[in-house]
């Protein structure tokens, strides 16, 4: 879906470079590959784009002008409205996706007024309303307390040990991430998803997608677009 | 950053993290964090992680050490992009700051 705005972005000036969080690397590189974007297209086995920006889930869009400062700090990035939103759910579709695709249709998206605000920027650059201050990036960016960088070293330790074949003791360290950082979905949803596709309940973790997004309420999932 | 052993290189550390140690001690964009003994040699992650504020956890099983971002402030410290090098998805290292002189939107996605 990045593509299509890269191509029409691109001669403007701009270049769209996508991070893959995926400790599985080859799940996300056959996604990739299907696209062969022209685009750069990372894969970040580590997630180590949560603690350098301060992410904690996808899709998460960060703004730098052209002398590398952030003009944006991490908000939620959609390119388009998501097509599952649009179609009919099956009657034959297991009960648990169905409930999942219900909490999800609740989540908060706001495409056009991100697309809007990027065309924006794109055009007029420091001018533009939407390209904020060195002040105001530090001050929106997420707040670090103790918890949620030891959260991080966890992650981390986890995601090598997973990549080095030893699942267990990487579900150790990511149980304690998420048990340290309750509001980072991209370090619960990729430990869920190694355990069981459909990040339904397991005896690994404590958490699911469904009873996660259902405590905090799935209009909380994302935080309003502040544009 | 991951390390097997307790004291790291200078060189190596920068490299993970983006502070580089020189005489005053650990400086990034334009602070500088003074480092007791830290002008010579290999750098102790355990008196880098007390002075930089950054936890800092052993594995004793995987004989692992992990130094986790520095804590107490925001997650953006400075509005300069952090240095980031990833590879792609050919496997190639992609450096952030290779797109210096261009508008760049990072998105984070996943396959889960």
């Amino acid at each position: 879906m990045w593509q299509a705005l890269r191509d029409e972005l691109h001669g403007q000036g701009l270049e769209i470079v996508t991070v893959a969080l995926d400790a599985n690397v080859e799940a996300a590189r056959a996604i990739i590959e299907q696209v062969s974007p022209s685009h750069p297209a990372l894969i970040d086995h580590a997630h180590a784009v949560d603690a350098l920006f301060g992410i904690t889930n996808v899709p998460t869009g960060v703004w730098l002008d052209e002398g590398g400062m952030i003009v944006r700090p991490p908000e939620p990035a959609f390119p388009g409205r998501a097509a599952y939103r649009d179609m009919p759910v099956p009657d034959t579709l297991p009960e648990r996706l169905k409930e999942m695709l219900a909490e999800a249709s609740k989540i908060r998206a706001e495409p056009e007024k991100y697309v809007g605000a990027l065309r924006d920027w794109v055009e007029h650059g420091q001018e533009s309303r939407y390209a904020l201050s060195p002040d105001e990036v530090i001050e929106r960016s997420r707040p670090r307390p103790r918890e949620e960088a030891l959260a991080a070293a966890h992650f981390e330790l986890g995601a090598h040990l997973h990549s080095s074949g030893r699942p267990d003791d990487a579900a150790r360290h990511w149980r304690e991430a998420h048990r340290l950082q309750q509001d980072n979905w991209t370090y619960k949803r990729q430990a869920w998803s190694l355990a069981d596709p459909m990040q339904g309940p397991t005896e690994i973790y404590e958490g699911d997608w469904l009873s996660d997004v259902r405590r905090i309420g799935a209009e909380h999932y994302y935080p309003p677009l502040q544009m | 950053m991951i390390s097997a052993s307790v004291e790291v290189e200078p060189a190596e550390f920068k490299r993970q993290t983006g502070w580089e140690i020189r005489p005053e001690g650990a400086c990034k964009d334009d602070r500088c964090v003074p480092l007791p003994g830290a002008s010579t040699g290999p750098l102790d992650l355990r008196v880098v992680a007390e002075c930089l504020n950054m936890p800092l956890i052993h594995d004793e099983a995987a004989g692992l050490w992990c130094l986790g971002p520095e804590a107490g402030g925001k997650a953006l410290t400075s509005a300069h992009a952090p240095e980031l090098a990833l590879p792609d998805w050919r496997g190639e290292t992609f450096r952030l700051d290779s797109l210096r002189g261009q508008k760049v939107l990072l998105v984070a996605w996943a396959s889960w």
